[in-house]
């Protein structure tokens, strides 16, 4: 019967050790950290970047995968600030969500310059969309309809208030010139799906998300997409218009990229900028994005660090006024 | 006709020797997922897919084994219910009211082999459903927008109160001690963090299972060794196990109703499980009326939170299949699954995906007959474990659970919140506050409030919103019949007994 506990027990054990073991990192290997479960974005962007690093020869060790959930990247983030702040083989996977949790100092007062942003290489379109039978025909109507009563369109989108998915309406009112951005109404749900569901409902007048969010639900006939925040209409999708050539010059993605730490040498910066551009450019990662609804989107080394700095400060600006930033 | 050649096409894609071998594994390491206090389905789920990564299962493959382990730790977590007064997960926690008691009883062996039934009876209904109803279903959650939901939790939090039977203000404050619980983290509506101090490891709140197995487990440790291990409530007496036919007889009706009850819970996008299991009992408690003597250790009490939980495992995959809205914690992480497989849920996947979609359910029909014949001779073994010693097998209990928290995030925060927990149940159970409400205040607390805030901010802040459909309203109905009802039921149905006395 002791046995019976016993093989309970070590099975369990087996179950606790082979959960760690995935994560653990030999010495001399490359560690990418998602700062999050497995199977979300960040997730990916660390398994597919690692994957297709290993596969071309960037790196000469597969790359270990370490999954470090908790607020909402805020913990990955500390500990690289902290702890592992020279670890020259240590990458992170980033986001917009990133930058926005940094420029809202949703981080407990850590900011932006304390690692630096080495590349992005791929991103999720933004997206509004409308219930098919929704009386919403294009960009410039919704805005005339705010200004006229802000109260008339609500939006549902995936991320909290103040998050990314709220930014994208709110710069593409002041874009149309409409100022009062906290008389805008908007709810947070658990994900796009979530959100088109309610705006087919009919509980929200619009939705705003990603491109990736939409798709399923586009190609049922369910939603209309009335704008795309890209400069260029989306591969695959010619027939939604961007928001710019409605006449607002907004272009919001969520791209998919890499941080390291900021004790690193310049060198080795431009090592890991290279590498990655290396993967850009590689078929795997062609279809990698292809597969999972991403556009183009490179800016790698310098070029992507001045991008950072520029959007935390956008967003750090919206979100005062937002009221949801001090 | 159409679907019986679908089914057919799912089961010619899930029943090759391979992928059996796959279901017959994934509902062993399940149920012993679910039976593991600290390890429950969503984390067991999260853990197993980078081991599905590595094994480099294809796409039917890894779902196969990821639904075998969701429907396994359906099934494994009432054994600890029933056996130590543990939830092995946050569905299982309904089943302690009755099944501890049964079991204590010494109907171990019949409360294990009710509940299994009763699960399979809820799994297997919901998955017909699943099949026949998915498309039509789906439309439902068109019709949920804030205000209803709002009224949904409502409803669970109004018949709360008729469940400690003892003292119900103890549980109104059991449960107001979970919704502040429930608060801590990063408030969804502004952004901002709330009763955080500061410190990042509470931006993401309190895991429910932190909660679960500090409340209950290391509570447990904590009187255990205040009692010198004498007079700890763990060690059962032992039965011969035989299958109570009458028991399963006399809950088919309740099992049935269960079903339904947990199948429609699950079905709404964020209601989920523990919502399924929680309602079915509350709705058989109230049918069975103060006779039914819920609480004391009812085969009925038992077989209804099983039926509902398994059927709302069922039902929250058919807005993640039809919406990719996920209904549970659980069917959130396969449907990360299902994205990193390149398979994007949502209203095209019946039409693009049909080998996927008929090989779940498939692989979910026979998941849930490999889980009836591993759970009914094999609950033998599992009645076995309670004839260990209580100082061996608590703190067994105590490490497996503690090292499974600290699996799943690395964290050793968690570990001294675990402790914190224990402790806070410690005094709680002194001072006789029922610790149930505590963990469904947490577990329901931060979608009930999200749900008002969210109507609030669509309507301008105007409470007549909250009324504002027919759905909205039959809930509020229920909702005040359930808080009231009890009072007067109770004063109708004392005075007989005094009488008799």
């Amino acid at each position: 019967m002791t046995k019976t506990l016993l093989k309970a027990l070590m099975t369990s054990a087996v179950v606790a050790v082979s959960a760690t073991g995935v994560t653990t990192t030999a010495a001399s290997a490359a560690e990418c950290i998602a700062p999050a479960n497995p199977g979300g974005g960040w997730d990916f962007t660390c398994r597919q970047i690692g994957k297709i690093l290993f596969d071309i020869g960037a790196v000469e060790k597969p790359v270990q995968v370490t999954n470090m959930p908790g607020a909402g990247g805020g913990l990955a983030y500390n500990t690289v600030v902290a702890e592992r702040s020279d670890d020259p083989d240590l990458i992170v996977a980033a986001s917009s969500a990133t930058t926005t949790r940094l420029a809202q100092n949703a981080y407990a007062g850590m900011t932006a310059d304390q690692v630096r942003f080495v590349g992005a290489i791929g991103a999720d379109p933004g997206v509004i969309a409308v219930a098919a039978d929704s009386d919403i025909k294009d960009l410039g109507q919704m805005v005339e309809m705010i200004k006229a009563d802000p109260g008339s369109v609500a939006f549902a989108g995936g991320s909290a208030v103040g998050g990314f998915d709220h930014l994208k309406p709110l710069m593409i009112l002041k874009e149309g010139g409409f100022t009062d951005i906290t008389s805008v109404k908007y709810i947070g749900v658990d994900g796009g799906a979530d959100a088109i569901t309610q705006t087919v409902g009919g509980f929200t007048q619009a939705m705003t998300g990603d491109m990736s969010e939409v798709v399923s639900f586009l190609s049922n006939g369910d939603i209309r997409v009335i704008a795309v925040l890209t400069d260029e209409r989306v591969p695959g999708f010619e027939d939604i218009p961007t928001a710019k050539e409605q006449g607002f010059d907004v272009v919001a993605v969520n791209w998919r990229g890499l941080y390291v730490p900021k004790g690193i040498s310049d060198a080795r910066f431009e090592e890991w900028a290279g590498k990655l551009q290396q993967v850009a450019d590689s078929d795997a990662w062609a279809q990698a994005m292809k597969d999972n609804g991403l556009a183009p989107f490179t800016r790698v080394g310098g070029d992507f660090q001045s991008y950072v700095d520029g959007l935390v400060s956008d967003i750090n600006a919206m979100s005062k006024e937002l009221g949801v930033l001090q | 006709m159409e679907t019986l050649a679908n089914l057919a096409l799912g089961f010619s894609v899930a029943l090759s020797p391979y992928t059996l071998m796959l279901a017959v594994v994934g509902c062993f390491i399940g149920t012993i997922i679910g039976a593991l206090p600290g390890l429950g389905p969503s984390n067991g789920v999260a853990i197993l897919i980078p081991i599905s990564f590595a094994l480099g299962l294809d796409a039917t493959a890894a779902l196969v084994l990821m639904t075998s382990v969701y429907y396994g730790a359906m099934y494994g977590g009432r054994i600890s219910s029933i056996l130590l007064n543990i939830p092995g997960d946050e569905p299982a926690l309904m089943t302690t009211l009755d099944g501890y008691p049964m079991a204590k009883r010494g109907e171990a062996g019949n409360a294990l082999v009710l509940s299994g039934a009763a699960s399979f009876v809820g799994a297997f209904l919901a998955t017909i459903g699943l099949i026949l109803l998915a498309p039509v279903l789906a439309r439902v959650a068109f019709l949920f927008g804030p205000a209803e939901y709002f009224a949904l939790y409502l409803l669970a939090f109004c018949t709360l109160g008729g469940m400690a039977s003892n003292n119900q203000a103890k549980s109104a404050i059991a449960a107001c001690i979970g919704l502040g619980i429930a608060m801590i983290g990063v408030d969804s509506t502004s952004g901002l963090p709330r009763l955080t101090g500061g410190n990042l490891h509470l931006y993401d709140g309190v895991d429910f299972l932190v909660a679960i197995v500090g409340l209950f487990a290391i509570a447990e440790l904590f009187f255990f060794i205040e009692s010198h291990g004498k007079g700890s409530s763990i060690g059962v007496v032992l039965d011969k196990v035989k299958i109570p036919w009458k028991y399963i007889r006399e809950t088919i009706p309740t099992m049935l109703r269960a079903s339904g009850v947990g199948f429609v819970a699950g079905v709404l996008p964020g209601a989920g499980a523990s919502l399924g299991s929680f309602l079915a009992y509350m709705t058989e408690k109230s049918i069975a009326g103060e006779k039914g003597k819920f609480g004391t250790g009812v085969p009925k009490g038992v077989a209804a939170p099983e039926a509902g939980n398994n059927a709302a495992a069922g039902g929250a995959l058919v807005p993640m299949l039809t919406l990719g809205v996920p209904g549970s914690g659980t069917t959130a992480v396969l449907l990360a699954l299902l994205m990193t497989l390149n398979i994007t849920p949502g209203p095209t996947l019946f039409r693009d995906n049909p080998d996927v979609v008929w090989g779940l359910i498939a692989s979910l029909l026979i998941a849930n007959v490999v889980l009836l014949i591993m759970n009914v001779p094999m609950v033998k073994i599992f009645v076995k474990i309670l004839s260990v010693p209580a100082w061996i097998l608590l703190p067994g209990v105590t490490m497996v659970s503690t090292t499974g928290i600290f699996a799943l995030t690395g964290s050793y925060f968690d570990l001294l919140m675990l402790i914190g927990f224990g402790v806070l149940g410690y005094f709680l159970r002194k001072l006789d506050v029922p610790t149930v409400p505590v963990i469904l205040g947490i577990l329901l607390g931060g979608n009930m409030e999200d749900a008002l805030r969210r109507a609030m901010t669509l309507s301008d802040g105007d409470p007549s919103y909250l009324f504002s459909s027919p759905i909205a309203i039959g809930l509020w109905i229920a909702a005040i019949a359930g808080f009231v009802a009890p009072m007067f039921l109770r004063g109708i149905l004392k005075k007989p007994q005094a009488v008799s006395d």
